[in-house]
């Protein structure tokens, strides 16, 4: 079977995150990465290949993301993929989530594969309903936040934690399916796969390659517009203490119980 | 027509309170839209028509009722995919959870309209629902308008007031064709809940641990701490999923919500998903080794440092100090 993995590259956890004010966007500027809630997705993926059980020919990183994406890319690739794809095109900047999921779902169109794996969510954007709207493209089922996957016969049996408590779900192939980060310990990538993963080949698409209906995407197709920014209310900064002799910082927590009578 | 429709979840012949909370807000923006508030359901004999026609206490017009599976996106899709296209909704409208997230999304799909999510408020203006959503681990708010005829809102857990106004609503059975990928996912067990019953929403005192705890053992230092406290003992995701606490302690999005007098966050980053089932609480303490970590943004108290270190020595001083 196929599998192809969604992932994204979003700026570093260091990168103090912003909104450029101009254009209403995340600030992209910085050091990026990959996405670190993907890496359990190319796990996901290495642990069906290395199981046994289902064949898996080709495990496939896509991206969807402006020219310097590639880096996550590489390393999806260091961590297991054998190929990837980069979907890049000026006319797909600001797409919404719905117009990205649309997108997504073309490049995957053209690949056919048997299994979509994504991430629980975007380190950046806060979202978690990309495989939702991917899934409904494709008309595939779909399940988000899967802690727990047993493939067998064409079905993936996934355990994933809703609103009251544990679901256990049988989900038939082809589908799309995101993972939560406690499915897996995603592995380190080896120096040799690391070095290699330059060398594994990397498509580059552009919308009109994957047949994307350049009215739906981007600023202009998206139906949905963020702007209007401002500040929360602000709430009044609490006290830090850096712990540095623990006799001392346990006395003053014990005093703040006190003063605020929080001790039995 | 600029009217709302709202997904109503449940279990058990139960209509969840957050889906409550999406009917009392779904009829106040109706109401200034000039339209009516509508509730979709689906799943089985559970749901009686009694139980269904009380939503219009909390302003529902009409409640559509489709059979179905429970608990499961797609043919929810179908059925409001359906019934915005006959009626001609100008919104579709969730309370917080995780369901809904995966319900407006989809539907964004299917429809080709907007969707927001984790939105906090909404507002009206030019005759059009505005959603506002947090932004950035909440250091900003960020407006969505919408284009198109149709505006998907999924609201932040707790987000909407449930507000009970009297009266009954009109209870329609509803035959929907669903898609045959909708069917292709199979409930096999629905909310199944994971070791041992621990009640936590009656503390007033609740001591949290994270995945910085290191191990399911880690949990002892926080019962004891609780224990000198007079508090219970409470966990994030992370450490449930892991096996490490049961899932009746879980704070967050899909667990409880509380808001004790002291919340102790022991090795817990302060994500939004864990934050929005505690930020009310009254006195809020933190250690965390990482002062970056989010959850000193929204503590009183803020202790930068190995709770391996602290925590033991903090109930022995508290414990020296009840026996003194
Ligand atoms: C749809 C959805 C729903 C979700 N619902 C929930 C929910 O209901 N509840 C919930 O909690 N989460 C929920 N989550 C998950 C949430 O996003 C976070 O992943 C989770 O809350 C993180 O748990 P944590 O803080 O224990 O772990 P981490 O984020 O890994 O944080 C561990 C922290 O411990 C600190 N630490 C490590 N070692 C030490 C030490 N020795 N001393 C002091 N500090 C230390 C680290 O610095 C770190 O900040 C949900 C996510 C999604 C996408």
């Amino acid at each position: 079977m196929k599998i192809c993995v969604l992932v994204k590259q979003v700026p570093d956890a260091a990168v103090d995150k912003r909104i450029d004010p101009a254009t209403g966007r995340l600030d992209r500027s910085g050091e990026a990465n990959l996405n670190p809630y993907d890496t359990h997705a190319i796990e996901a993926a290495m642990q069906i290949r290395e199981g046994g059980v289902t064949p898996v020919e080709e495990i496939v990183a896509v991206t969807m993301g402006p020219a310097g994406s590639e880096r996550a890319l590489h390393k999806a690739v260091s961590l297991g993929a054998d190929r990837s794809i980069h979907l890049s095109d000026d006319a797909l900047a600001g797409s919404d989530v719905a117009a990205t999921g649309y997108s997504l779902a073309k490049v995957l169109e053209s690949e056919n594969p048997d299994l979509v794996l994504l991430g629980q969510q975007s380190d950046d954007g806060e979202c978690y309903t990309i495989g939702a709207v991917v899934a409904d493209h494709l008309q595939m089922p779909s399940l988000t936040q899967v802690v727990k996957m047993d493939l067998a016969d064409k079905v993936a049996t996934c355990e994933r934690q809703a609103e009251y408590g544990y679901d256990t779900v049988a989900v038939e192939l082809p589908a799309v399916i995101s993972v939560g980060d406690a499915i897996n310990e995603p592995r380190y990538p080896s120096l040799k796969a690391i070095m290699g993963a330059k060398k594994k080949p990397l498509d580059v698409k552009a919308a009109a390659d994957v047949g994307i209906d350049a009215g739906k995407v981007g600023v202009d197709g998206s139906q949905v517009s963020c702007g209007d920014f401002k500040a929360p209310p602000s709430k009044e900064s609490g006290r830090i203490i850096e712990d540095e002799d623990t006799n001392e910082t346990v006395a003053e927590i014990v005093a703040w119980l006190e003063e605020r009578k929080l001790i039995a | 027509m600029s009217s709302v429709l709202v997904y109503a979840l449940h279990k058990d012949g139960v209509i969840n309170k957050n889906s409550l909370g999406a009917i009392s807000e779904g009829t106040r923006v109706a109401g200034e839209l000039g339209g009516q508030c509508d509730v979709v359901v689906v799943g089985g004999a559970d749901l009686t028509d009694e139980t269904l026609a009380a939503l219009g206490n909390y302003g529902a017009s009409k409640v559509y009722k489709v059979d179905g599976p429970e608990g499961l996106s797609q043919p929810v899709i179908d059925a409001m995919a359906q019934l915005i296209k006959t009626n001609g909704y100008s919104n579709a409208l969730f309370g917080g959870g995780l369901l809904g997230f995966e319900i407006g999304a989809g539907l964004a799909a299917r429809l080709e309209a907007g969707v927001t999510m984790e939105v906090t408020a909404i507002r009206v203006e030019n005759g059009k629902a505005v959603a506002e959503r947090p932004i950035l681990q909440d250091s900003q708010i960020s407006t969505s308008t919408y284009r198109g005829d149709v505006g998907i809102i999924i609201g932040r857990i707790n987000a909407f007031e449930v507000k009970e106004t009297g009266g009954t609503a009109a209870v329609e059975q509803l035959p929907v064709d669903f898609s045959p990928f909708s069917l292709k996912a199979k409930m096999v067990t629905r909310g199944e809940q994971r070791g041992a019953d621990v009640n936590i929403e009656d503390a007033s005192v609740l001591v949290a641990g994270g995945r910085g705890l290191g191990e399911a053992e880690g949990f002892k230092m926080c019962d004891d701490l609780a224990e000198v406290l007079g508090g219970a003992v409470a966990a994030t995701r992370a450490v449930v999923d892991a096996g490490w606490f049961p899932y009746a302690g879980q704070i967050g999005q899909t667990g409880r919500a509380v808001a004790p007098k002291l919340y102790f966050a022991a090795g817990i980053s302060g994500a939004i998903q864990h934050k929005v089932g505690m930020q009310g609480s009254e006195n809020i303490i933190a250690i965390n080794k990482d002062s970056n970590a989010p959850i000193f943004e929204f503590s009183d108290l803020g202790i930068v440092g190995d709770l391996n270190k602290i925590l033991p020595k903090l109930t022995e001083a508290l414990a020296a100090k009840k026996a003194g």
